[in-house]
């Protein structure tokens, strides 16, 4: 049935892949009267038209192409945003100077926000294809703000950070519906394609309320590509020396002036086996994925209409372990260490929003979600297995109070849980669910000012009434500098095992101190964020650059405390009592050498301590300095669109201290804090015309490998085994390369 | 007594027809407004909206042209023309003071029509 499914929309989509659609109107100066012989061209491109005896014109709409220049001598030059086909009407203005001015202005792919209150950057699909490969959660490797940490060496996934704390403490959500949390927690961001993501806002700090309880230290939003921008198709081929290898193909169809459809297909395996260092252990996972989602858009501009309705399946398969590990010989024997982790995801969301077309300001939206997450998974001899089902409502509405400048969003939230998780032989199945009420305020003189007053309360049926209260303010006393202050709450419950699954390879076994809260016994986890920032753009030589610091403070009133330093045996969960708090200092200087060149550094300081059995201590596994460039570059775009883009990203990590492994008998322990280490990516891409490119990448260039990255892997059923200490590449340096095409 | 009811009738009917003239709560208007730059059309927006009752007011460099959305029961669209003439914009209605026009920005002064 379900092939039947995917067949028969291939050949929906096939049939309806080749149309063309155009940006028609007229060009008129002074009354309305028709300007023949007016140049319309998209920027930096050769695609152009000249306006008729009526001053009409048509050029064909490209996705790629958003900015239409329209000239005439003596006329000032105009340049439009037009991101779909549609009928436009343009009016020129004389020009007095008669001095020839042309101003183009290059999209930035990381741009930083010098009006929004909150600290948000966006990064756009330009920034997005720096690094190829592959997913999510490499999306963030050219991203200072984020840290993408090394594949723990037995899942291979990759999990971020952002302020010193863990992706838990972030709320991701897709197309602002909350995404990524509670079972999907871990592997999440391997479960999102690169090529389905738009675009990427990152907001620092204490989040909009509008989404929710649970952001602590912040809040990244992706939008993926939208039915009515997309184009008709895309594939993108990849393949590694890690020997993994990604397909993706989009088909895209817009079925009239209201409906559009996309279907994305994204299929991933890796193949043969690598180990590098030769502990016997993989390096990196077998196993495949498949993943698709269908997306329709309803856009009714005329009343103010739009809706999206998705539908996405997704199946993850992964082995790993021993090089000599077969699951249907070995599974629950101790002949070799193997692990498999399966997971299998159904989501279905749809979202409802109309702009009053009567007055602009007033709108209300509506999305519901609807997910369900399977993971069934053993790690040597531990067995987990979660399911969650989950559904997701919320309802917004905007308005004004007496004029603009006081904007007003308030709604309602409604969250369900279902989690049925088996840990071993003991059975942790709950239900969680919440509905809350939100009202932000937005004060926005235009100017130089502008705060956000954001409250929220919610009722939970384990964590009680609380209430959340939110603030940002932005002060911009010139035009190119802002300061801004944020403070904020946020309460959650840590889902501690689907969150600390990596510790499952190992040894040690699972301790739960405390027995009288809610929720595996523990108390919700409470945290205030409290930051500051400044942002200042200015000129060297001419060229455009943007120095940025900004400092945040995390301090947790309770914390779901994970313990590794007790005991090399053992990971301890108990509520916290004393300290745990994390300081985030960030340093950042861009600067556009020339034209097509951009240099981005920034140096982060992690002061990251919580209050262990063994005291107040820092964060394992954190490093306190942090050093990164990226240097991208480009040359000119010429007349089919050849180009040929650079980008190479360095990553300095200094020193990181290691759970405590000195009870172990000498041969099993490791050092208190691991050396200082440095990694460097490289990424060339060709474009050869406007369908084709293709690009070549390499990960970790200077081959740096950890060392004994599974402590104890000559004997992983002894009591001195553990795979979650990874703080490196564990494979050493790889090279990549893919190509992509695409029918505009 | 019979003019005496004519009157009251007259006067009851004026009544009625006042409450009848439904006042528009999100009224619309375009009224052309002289500048140059951006520095007037934050001047000239920021002078809009601090008339108690505008909700929204946009103005176009292109077009010269200030778009609003104000309730009629609150103010009219005199005070607009009143309120930004006086931080030294001409509108189509009332010419500002030379006094204020006079104070505008170096950039802001815009070619005036006779």
């Amino acid at each position: 049935m379900k092939k039947q499914l995917i067949i028969s929309l291939f050949l929906l989509f096939s049939t309806l892949l080749f149309s063309q659609e155009n940006v028609t109107g007229k060009i008129t100066f002074d009354d309305n009267q028709p300007l023949p012989g007016a140049n319309i061209y998209w920027q930096n491109t050769q695609i152009g038209a000249v306006s008729d005896d009526k001053g009409n014109f048509s050029i064909p709409f490209t996705a790629e192409n958003t900015f239409l220049v329209i000239s005439y001598v003596g006329f000032q030059t105009v340049t439009l945003t037009i991101t779909e086909p549609k009928s436009i009407t343009q009016n020129l203005e004389f020009d007095n100077t008669l001095d020839e001015v042309t101003l183009t202005k290059v999209r930035k792919s990381l741009q930083k926000n010098y009006m929004a209150a909150a600290n948000v950057q966006t990064m756009t699909s330009k920034e997005l294809l720096k690094a190829a490969c592959c997913n999510l959660s490499e999306s963030f490797e050219t991203n200072p703000s984020i840290d993408v940490n090394f594949s723990d060496a037995v899942s291979g996934s990759r999990q971020i950070r952002m302020l010193g704390l863990t992706s838990p403490y972030i709320l991701m959500t897709e197309e602002n519906i909350p995404a990524i949390r509670g079972a999907s927690q871990a592997y999440g961001l391997s479960f999102v394609p690169g090529t389905w993501v738009e675009s990427i806002q990152i907001t620092k700090g204490a989040g909009s309320v509008v989404n929710g309880f649970e952001s602590i230290s912040g809040q990244i939003n992706y939008e993926m590509i939208k039915p009515q921008d997309d184009i008709p198709f895309f594939l993108n081929a990849y393949g590694s020396t890690d020997s993994r290898f990604e397909l993706n193909t989009h088909f895209n169809k817009k079925l009239n002036d209201k409906w559009a459809t996309s279907l994305f297909l994204h299929g991933n395996a890796r193949v043969s086996k690598n180990d590098m260092n030769d502990d016997s252990f993989l390096d990196n996972p077998i196993g495949q994925q498949i993943n698709m989602i269908n997306r329709w858009q309803y856009t009714d501009a005329e009343n103010g209409w739009v809706s999206f309705i998705n539908f996405r399946y997704m199946n993850d398969e992964k082995q790993t372990g021993q090089v000599d590990f077969d699951p249907d010989r070995d599974r629950g024997t101790t002949n070799f260490w193997g692990s498999e982790i399966n997971t299998e995801k159904l989501d279905i969301s749809s979202k409802i929003g109309r702009v009053s077309t009567e007055v602009p300001w007033r709108s209300f939206g509506f999305q519901n979600a609807f997910n369900y997450h399977k993971q069934n998974s053993y790690f040597g001899l531990n067995q987990y297995d979660i399911t969650q089902r989950s559904f997701y409502s919320n309802l917004i509405y905007n308005s004004i109070i007496s004029n603009t400048l006081h904007k007003i969003a308030t709604g309602l939230n409604f969250t369900y849980d279902q989690f049925d998780e088996v840990v071993n032989v003991s059975d942790f199945s709950r239900i969680d669910n919440s509905v809350g009420a939100f009202f932000e305020y937005t004060y926005c003189n235009d100017d130089d000012l502008s705060y956000v007053l954001g409250g929220r309360i919610d009722y939970h049926n384990r964590l009680g009434v609380f209430v959340t209260p939110r603030a940002h303010l932005r002060y911009k006393p010139f035009e190119k500098t802002t300061f801004r202050i944020s403070a904020g709450r946020g309460k959650r419950s840590a889902n501690i095992f689907a969150e600390n699954q990596q510790l499952f390879a190992s040894s040690r076994q699972f301790q739960i101190l405390d027995t009288g809260g809610e929720i595996y016994g523990l108390d919700a986890e409470i945290a205030w964020n409290y930051g500051v920032s400044y942002l200042q753009g200015f000129k060297v030589f001419g060229k455009e650059a943007e120095f940025s610091v900004d400092f945040y403070r995390t301090d947790f009133q309770n914390q779901a405390i994970v313990d590794v330093d007790f005991s090399p045996q053992e990971v301890l969960f108990y509520n916290l009592d004393g300290k745990s708090f994390a300081n985030s200092l960030q340093v950042d200087l861009s600067y556009e050498i020339s034209t097509h060149f951009n240099v981005r550094t920034a140096y982060k300081y992690y002061d990251v301590q919580t209050d262990y059995t063994i005291g107040l201590v820092e964060r394992p596994l954190q490093a306190k300095h942090r050093f990164f460039t990226n240097i991208a570059y480009e040359t000119h775009v010429k007349e089919k669109g050849q180009q040929w883009k650079f980008d190479f990203t360095y990553n300095w990590l200094g020193k990181q201290r290691l759970p405590r492994t000195q009870s172990n008998p000498e041969e099993y322990r490791l050092q208190e804090f691991t050396n200082p280490f440095s990694v460097m990516n490289a990424q060339i891409t060709r474009t050869f015309s406007k369908t084709f490119e293709i690009y070549l990448g390499a990960e970790n260039l200077g081959n740096y490998q950890q060392e004994n990255a599974i402590l104890g892997s000559n004997d992983p059923f002894g009591s001195y085994f553990d795979s979650s200490m990874v703080y490196a590449p564990v494979f050493g340096a790889m090279f990549y390369t893919g190509l992509r095409f695409k029918i505009q | 007594m019979k003019k005496l009811i004519l009157v009251l009738m007259i006067s009851l009917m004026g009544i009625s027809v006042q409450a009848q003239e439904k006042k528009n709560k999100n009224a619309k208007y375009d009224i052309e407004v002289n500048g140059n730059c951006d520095m007037c059309k934050k001047r000239i927006e920021k002078a809009a909206l601090s008339v108690k009752g505008v909700k929204s007011a946009v103005w176009h460099i292109d077009h010269q042209d200030l778009h609003l959305v104000l309730d009629e029961n609150k103010t009219t669209i005199d005070q607009v023309h009143e309120a930004v003439a006086k931080v030294g914009h001409d509108t189509e209605k009332i010419k500002a003071t030379d006094e204020a026009y006079n104070n505008l920005h170096g950039c802001c002064k815009f070619e005036r029509k006779q």
